[in-house]
């Protein structure tokens, strides 16, 4: 029987081994697709028993993002809870048992759930483990500043709109605001998911969940001037001294462009006038025919220089974050030939079919105050361990090189007179050099409706903020009248006392 | 060094681990677990030395690895159970207590020679039926999990069939070794009696709506007539006659095409008749429920698992995830808190266990001996393979406990007594030489 009982012993041994064989095979290959499965609870669950970390804003004490502690089974759950109710909602996300996660909130998970691969976060974690206590995740300290940031989300309270400011230096971002907002705790309350998706704005839809600073597109308008600029000035096709004949209007197919209506209603013609001139009155028709000179294609390639056609970089998540560019309803599109695709003219003041996002825009900004470079632009100031010890710091980076810095500093100066006698004198601060440009986009040919910008630094001479200020789809809004005063307060909150308080000696 | 010593060496091992394991239940469940915890591994170690004892005393010759591989797989079910409900490990504890008195018994009156049991051997094989049979009487059985096999005595539950299976294969070993010759010639009327048994048993696990213990029977049958006889023939018929036995099953009853329909397809992309609410839902949200939780429970171990008594049983609300995870799903529960490490070796020592059985039955030179070392063994092993490959989606799930580690008392002085039937031939076969 010895050769029977071998042969059943060796099928038991097989059969048994398949177990191993199917276990690795759960455990390993399948355990990802089944992990990220909707009907899985047990990830969703297990994220609670961790102790996220608080997201504090640029101060250090104003909380963005905490826990609340529930026992559940005798066991230690935390849940999020966010104190600023409101405060740059869609930039910090959430992180909720209803809705998964957005934001820095899915961005940063692994800091703030320390499963991060930094070592002394490995350390802690594993010594937490090992004693059975809780873990903690990492603290984060955002750039935002509270104050800043409330003021520019009053200011766009009851609109729809979007203001961002940076330090164009470092690329730390002070200020993403983004209206309509929500309250991010309504999320995990009965009912709270639908009454954010009620949320009433002056525009349709609401979408109160949207961060309209990364991932609203909208026609630039007449701030993209300064990319049409940069790209004349660059080559040295034009000089600021250049000079055309403004008749009011520029042909283009054998139309007629006209130049945007003035404040008082009527097309305004200017004669002759120089470069300069041209950029702080922004006038339509002369960018029309520098874009006719330039060619479309050299302004795309230009407006790529500062970002355009890349998705910026940001500790937000990849879909929360949109290019700026040419777009062909929603697809972005990149022509390979531009100069016979695209019309070089209505490109040149921002029609045609450029979309941006508000963070591109005060890229842009940004890039002129900071001598041409593109900062890379950055939520996370540093990433602190429960103990307190830093585990990551921001480290300020050139995201791209958008203009030779004569070029940047010629700008500049354009962009101060822009405040001084052009669009944007509701942005004057006293005592502070401020550099803007305005914007006012046509949404349809036949529409009274525009969408208001604004872009900007101060103080002109060494630049610590920068910005753009959005306000979409206003009735006869004027992007040196809407947005510029939202611009203006911003600055304020964001310059130190010392700038505000010098008004007077050397103010205009 | 003799084989008790060894034998005490290795429970000596297992006893440190035993204790690792209930510390580091301790540790992470501190908010919920007192230091009592810690009672359970010495009360353990305890039991496990006195079984020592005991077979040093009894059956001095027998395979030392057998007792401290019961131990070990005891010992984490013991300790998982303790982890997802203090409660239940104290009854199975008790019931620790009740299966080590049987094994105590079953040494000491079988010690000189436990091939009177051939002798018994219709007794038996009636006495299987008769076990099974016990949940079907009135007033006597209740439905578990829709399967009738339980019963109840006073406070107590018990499933008679674990006992049935050992009762099935002291049978067939009898019967087989007596029969074994003229079996292997083929005519009919030899296999009367068996068939007769055999049949029987069928029928009753089939009205019982038992399939998992269908299997093991038809499995454990096979086995030993195969073994018994040698004739490749009789497996291939069998499997035959079982495959399309199983075929019309699967088409024509509809609890066995559920069952088969879940294995195939547990998930769906819309949603299908659920008859546990007479509405419609997605089949992981219905009829698949148990196995899609159990799988994500495996899988959600990963390489290392979450460490004991830090897996995830329950939802934020304290609702249970996984359903009968001391039972039937253990094993999902082990592989996500050990992780695929644990469960490797987990499984390991189940083959380690089959492995040393097996080598006993080889080793002994009688063919009842044989035959019954080979077919408690491979019982232990298919009942492994039914239910973890049930988890494990291999095969279609039936619910059956697995072997030392499920909560459960009769399945633990069941595993029990398979020790000792072990231990008894071990013994015989190693005092030989």
């Amino acid at each position: 029987m010895n050769r029977q009982i071998s042969r059943v012993a060796l099928f038991t041994l097989v059969m048994l081994a398949a177990l191993v064989v199917a276990t690795t095979y759960w455990q390993t290959w399948a355990s990802g697709g089944l992990a990220a499965r909707q009907d899985n609870e047990i990830q969703r669950v297990a994220q609670f028993e961790i102790k996220r970390g608080l997201i504090l804003a640029a101060d250090g004490h104003t909380v963005l993002a905490s826990n609340v502690r529930r026992k559940r089974g005798g066991q230690n759950l935390y849940f999020r809870t966010y104190p600023a109710h409101g405060l740059a909602s869609q930039t910090v996300g959430y992180s909720t048992q209803s809705r998964s996660r957005a934001g820095i909130e899915r961005e940063e998970n692994s800091y703030l759930t320390a499963s991060n691969k930094s070592l002394s976060t490995i350390f802690h974690t594993l010594g937490d483990r090992l004693r059975g206590a809780t873990i903690t995740g990492n603290n984060l300290v955002l750039t935002l500043r509270p104050g800043a940031q409330r003021i520019a989300q009053n200011a766009l309270a009851g609109k729809c709109g979007a203001a961002v400011a940076l330090n164009p230096k470092t690329g730390a971002v002070y200020v993403m605001a983004s209206a309509p907002t929500y309250d991010p705790n309504l999320i995990e309350k009965p009912k709270g998911y639908a009454k954010i998706q009620q949320t009433h704005a002056p525009c349709s839809p609401a979408a109160p969940l949207l961060n309209r600073a990364t991932q609203g597109l909208y026609p630039p308008g007449s701030t993209f001037k300064t990319v049409t600029a940069a790209a004349a000035l660059d080559d040295g096709v034009f000089t600021p001294q250049s000079t055309f004949n403004d008749p009011g209007y520029c042909t283009e197919y054998g139309k007629q462009v006209k130049n945007a209506l003035d404040q008082s209603g009527g097309a305004e013609a200017f004669g002759h006038v120089n470069f300069v001139d041209s950029y702080v009155h922004s006038i339509n028709a002369v960018f029309c025919m520098i874009g006719q000179k330039l060619g479309a294609q050299r302004v795309l390639d230009e407006s790529k220089k500062f970002g355009f056609y890349s998705t910026p970089p940001l500790e937000t998540p990849t879909d929360a974050r949109s290019p700026s560019g040419l777009y062909n309803g929603t697809n972005l599109f990149n022509p390979r030939n531009a100069n016979n695709q695209v019309d070089p003219g209505r490109l040149a003041f921002g029609q045609e079919r450029m979309l941006v996002t508000p963070l591109q825009m005060a890229l842009v900004a940004a890039a002129i105050a900071n001598g041409g470079k593109v900062p890379t632009p950055r939520l996370v100031k540093e990433v602190r361990a429960p103990g307190g010890g830093v585990i990551a710091k921001l480290h300020p980076r050139t995201w791209k090189q958008a203009t030779k810095p004569a070029t940047a500093a010629t700008i500049r100066d354009m962009m101060v007179q822009v405040v001084q006698r052009g669009t944007g004198t509701a942005a004057q601060i006293p005592g502070v050099t401020v550099a803007g440009k305005t914007g006012t986009a046509e949404l349809s040919a036949n529409s009274k409706n525009y969408d208001a910008w604004f872009i900007f630094f101060a103080p002109a001479e060494n630049p610590v903020v920068a910005g753009a200020v959005l306000v979409e789809s206003q009735p006869n809004g004027f992007g040196g009248a809407v947005a510029a005063p939202i611009a203006r307060q911003i600055m304020q909150a964001i310059l130190p006392p010392a700038s505000n308080s010098k008004s007077g000696t050397n103010g205009h | 060094m003799t084989a008790r010593n060894k034998e005490l060496g290795y429970l000596v091992a297992v006893s440190g681990l035993t204790a690792v394991g209930f510390a580091s239940v301790y540790i992470a469940r501190r908010a919920l677990v007192s230091w009592g915890s810690l009672g359970y591994a010495a009360f353990f170690v305890a039991l496990y030395l006195a079984a020592h004892l005991i077979a040093r005393r009894t059956v001095p010759n027998a395979d030392p690895y057998l007792l401290p591989m019961a131990g070990f797989l005891t010992a984490i079910g013991l300790t998982e159970i303790y982890r997802l409900g203090p409660d239940n490990a104290f009854k199975q504890g008790l019931w620790i207590v009740v299966g080590l008195a049987l094994f105590a018994a079953a040494l000491i009156g079988l010690r000189r020679d436990y091939r009177v049991l051939e002798s018994y051997k219709y007794l038996f094989g009636i006495g299987a039926i008769a076990l099974l049979f016990l949940p079907r009487l009135p007033g006597f059985g209740t439905t578990v999990n829709g399967a009738r096999l339980w019963v109840h005595v006073g406070g107590l539950q018990f499933q008679p069939g674990e006992l049935a299976k050992i009762s099935f294969v002291v049978f067939l070993a009898a019967y087989l070794r007596e029969k074994r010759e003229v079996l292997a010639q083929g005519r009919l009327k030899d296999f009367g009696p068996l068939l007769l048994i055999w049949g029987a048993t069928m029928l009753v696990l089939v009205a019982t709506n038992d399939m998992g213990s269908g299997l093991l029977y038809f499995g454990i049958f096979i086995a030993m007539l195969y073994i018994a006889t040698g004739r490749v023939s009789y497996v291939a018929a069998g499997i035959g006659l079982f495959a399309v036995g199983g075929y019309f099953a699967a088409r024509e009853v509809s609890h066995i095409q559920e069952r088969v329909t879940v294995w195939l397809h547990p998930w769906t992309t819309h949603k299908v008749f659920c008859p546990l609410t007479g509405t419609y839902a997605l089949r992981q949200d219905c009829q698949s429920y148990q196995i899609v939780k159990s799988l994500y429970s495996i899988a959600n171990g990963g390489w290392l698992g979450s460490g004991l008594g830090k897996g995830t049983f329950t939802t934020t609300s304290g609702t249970p995830l996984i359903p009968y995870v001391n039972t039937d799903f253990i094993y999902s529960a082990l592989a996500q808190e050990l992780g695929l490490i644990g469960a490797s070796a987990l499984l390991l020592v189940f083959m380690l266990f089959v492995a040393r059985g097996m080598k006993t039955a080889l080793q002994v030179d009688d063919g009842f001996s044989k035959l019954l070392a080979a077919g408690l063994t491979f019982g232990f092993a298919v009942q492994t393979f039914i239910i973890v490959g049930g988890v494990l989606r291999i095969i279609p799930l039936t619910g059956i406990t697995l072997p030392f580690v499920s909560y459960g008392g009769s399945s633990i002085v069941a595993n029990f007594l398979v020790l000792a039937g072990l231990l008894l031939v071990s013994n015989r076969a190693n005092s030989q030489i």
